[in-house]
């Protein structure tokens, strides 16, 4: 995501969600540019997937609003969003179990060209959606495995069919819950090198991601978000977070802030 | 190679399964008995209703229990047309009765749809009894509990009433109902295997991802509602000339449950799973109620059965045999 910083994209503006008295976003603002690689950290509970529900409109905010190119989507729901430009994917995993790999992929694209409504004619000798979906499917490494049920692929496979749909949706923004969670430390890297070339690709304009590995968080990102108690706690370049001592000791947690010091030391000795 | 020649004639087979189903169908009446033939062409009306439900059940994944409103939303409709207006041509009956279901089945549907699960179920049962009741109380109307009766209609413009009954129903009715059968069985195959059938499944499976994927799920379902209402209409249409007589007993919620009992005895998994369920469940009905008053006793141990030991109904258990066959 190395293009020029563009105009805004997508913004948040004081955002609140209370679960009964527990306050998950508390006033949390911030402006995402075009071409941004953004991550969002924080230690658990802080409320990052809260803040990824209510950006896309899962979730109904308290107070506060979330515009998408100066139009404001709070709430507006996942089926629109999608529909704007906006796509996600999921921490957990969440698929349609009893779809073959290319299946799954059809129905991003079935819906992005709009074809829908169509009642009667074959989908499998549709060659615009099944091309696509290939196409897509190559993008991602899961070609091979393109007729087995998705419920019998390999865990970390699932998590990238399950990015890859939202990729299939052509987005301008997509919004990354965790994509390398639950997949072994030498697979990260690969996920986020295919990750980034794709959207390159397919032409996406900005990436929001959360992440606990932090690792991935600063060799990807061009800025960080942490969020602490719902609140944004620092909000900048990695190196400007990497030095941000309360950043790094509350949000990341003691054993990361030891790796990150030493690290540093390292380098400065 | 060898391996991929037969997997090419496994598939032709697959495609000639239908049409020698239908070459036997259409022989049938040659060879079968005349009370053969009429519980066939019981099973071709309850064959659409089904193969209608199973749209709403098998691939959207909502369970309706007042699907037979529907089904006796045709049949009434072929009452009050022939009985009341003097109009006696079916083509004209099954148009009217697929208009009337569909604005009936667009209203309840844009309610029913925004409940899933067990709620959903309640919801359709409910207004399948007020449809009960409404049938029973206005009786200056509908003729009450007695019900109507339904007139001899002309097929294809051809008035066949000098023909006795028993003749015309296994014979031109028969080949009537057969063919409309065989076209919208057609039909649902073309649109389950469509860009919107994907999308049905896909709302069926995970209606969370489906959305955040574009998929608009509460009007996909309301679509999905509309079509199998429509489908049990003309299965209620073809029906009642079939009986002779239609009473509010059609769409009493245990009617409604045969629906769900077809389509589970047959395997709800499988395009034709519904099929199967619907000419075993009449032919087993007549068998067994002519062996025993309990019948419904026997039925329901069946039922039970089919959910604990075989969930994919007899379809199921065929194409996992099959599977094993093959390995």
């Amino acid at each position: 995501m190395n293009e020029e910083k563009g105009k805004i994209i997508l913004s948040a503006r004081d955002l609140r969600k209370y679960y009964g008295e527990f306050c998950a976003l508390d006033g949390v603002s911030f402006q995402i540019n075009e071409g941004e690689f953004v991550s969002i950290i924080g230690p658990n509970g802080a409320g990052k997937t809260t803040l990824i529900n209510v950006l896309t409109g899962l979730l109904t905010p308290n107070t506060g609003k979330v515009s998408y190119k100066d139009r404001e989507i709070t709430g507006i729901g996942p089926e629109k969003l999608s529909k704007l430009g906006l796509a996600r994917s999921f921490q957990l995993v969440n698929i349609f179990p009893n779809f073959s790999v290319l299946e799954f992929l059809m129905v991003a694209i079935v819906s992005r060209l709009g074809k829908g409504k169509n009642f009667y004619s074959s989908l499998l000798r549709d060659q615009e959606v099944t091309g696509e979906a290939l196409e897509v499917a190559q993008l991602f490494g899961l070609d091979e495995k393109k007729d087995v049920l998705t419920k019998n692929l390999p865990q970390g496979d699932k998590k990238m069919l399950d990015v890859a749909s939202a990729f299939a949706l052509h987005p301008e923004v997509i919004l990354l819950d965790e994509p390398t969670s639950g997949v072994s430390t030498s697979d990260k890297n690969k996920i986020m090198e295919t990750l980034v070339s794709a959207s390159k690709k397919i032409g996406i304009k900005s990436i929001i991601q959360v992440e606990h590995d932090m690792d991935i968080v600063f060799s990807y990102s061009d800025r960080i978000i942490a969020l602490h108690q719902g609140k944004i706690l620092a909000d900048g370049a990695p190196e400007t977070i990497e030095k941000d001592e309360e950043v790094v000791c509350t949000v990341l947690g003691q054993k990361e802030c030891f790796k990150i010091f030493s690290s540093i030391l390292n380098r400065e000795s | 190679m060898r391996a991929r020649q037969e997997i090419s004639s496994l598939k032709n087979m697959r495609r000639l399964v239908p049409i020698i189903i239908g070459l036997f169908l259409l022989g049938l009446p040659l060879f079968a008995s005349q009370f053969v033939n009429y519980l066939m062409l019981t099973f071709f009306a309850y064959a659409i209703t089904v193969i209608g439900f199973n749209l709403l059940f098998g691939y959207t994944g909502l369970l309706s229990f007042g699907h037979a409103l529907f089904m006796t939303v045709g049949a009434y409709t072929a009452a009050f047309l022939t009985g009341k207006f003097s109009v006696l041509y079916m083509e004209v009956i099954l148009v009217v009765a697929v208009i009337i279901s569909s604005i009936l089945a667009a209203l309840i549907g844009a309610i029913c749809v925004r409940y899933i699960k067990i709620y959903f179920a309640m919801l359709t049962l409910a207004f399948g009894m007020l449809f009960y009741t409404f049938l029973l109380k206005f009786y200056y109307l509908t003729g009450g509990d007695e019900g109507m009766r339904v007139l001899r209609p002309y097929l294809l413009g051809f008035n066949l009433s000098g023909i006795p009954k028993m003749e015309f129903l296994t014979g031109s009715y028969y080949f009537y109902t057969l063919a409309i059968l065989a076209i919208l069985t057609f039909a649902m195959w073309k649109i389950v295997s469509s860009p919107f059938g994907l999308c049905l499944k896909a709302i069926r499976d995970n209606p969370e991802k489906a959305e955040y994927l574009g998929v608009s799920v509460r009007k996909y379902r309301w679509y999905a509602f509309i079509i199998s209402g429509a489908y049990a209409a003309v299965g209620g249409a073809l029906l009642a000339p079939a009986v002779g007589q239609v009473d509010p007993g059609l769409t009493y919620w245990t009617h409604s449950g045969t629906l769900v009992f077809m389509t589970l005895l047959g395997g709800f998994e499988n395009f034709f799973g519904p099929l199967v369920g619907g000419i075993v469940y009449i032919f087993l009905q007549d068998k067994i109620m002519s062996l025993t008053a309990y019948w419904r006793f026997i039925f329901g141990g069946i039922l039970a059965f089919i959910v604990i030991a075989a969930p994919g109904g007899i379809a199921g258990v065929i194409s996992s045999l099959a599977k094993r066959g093959k390995s």
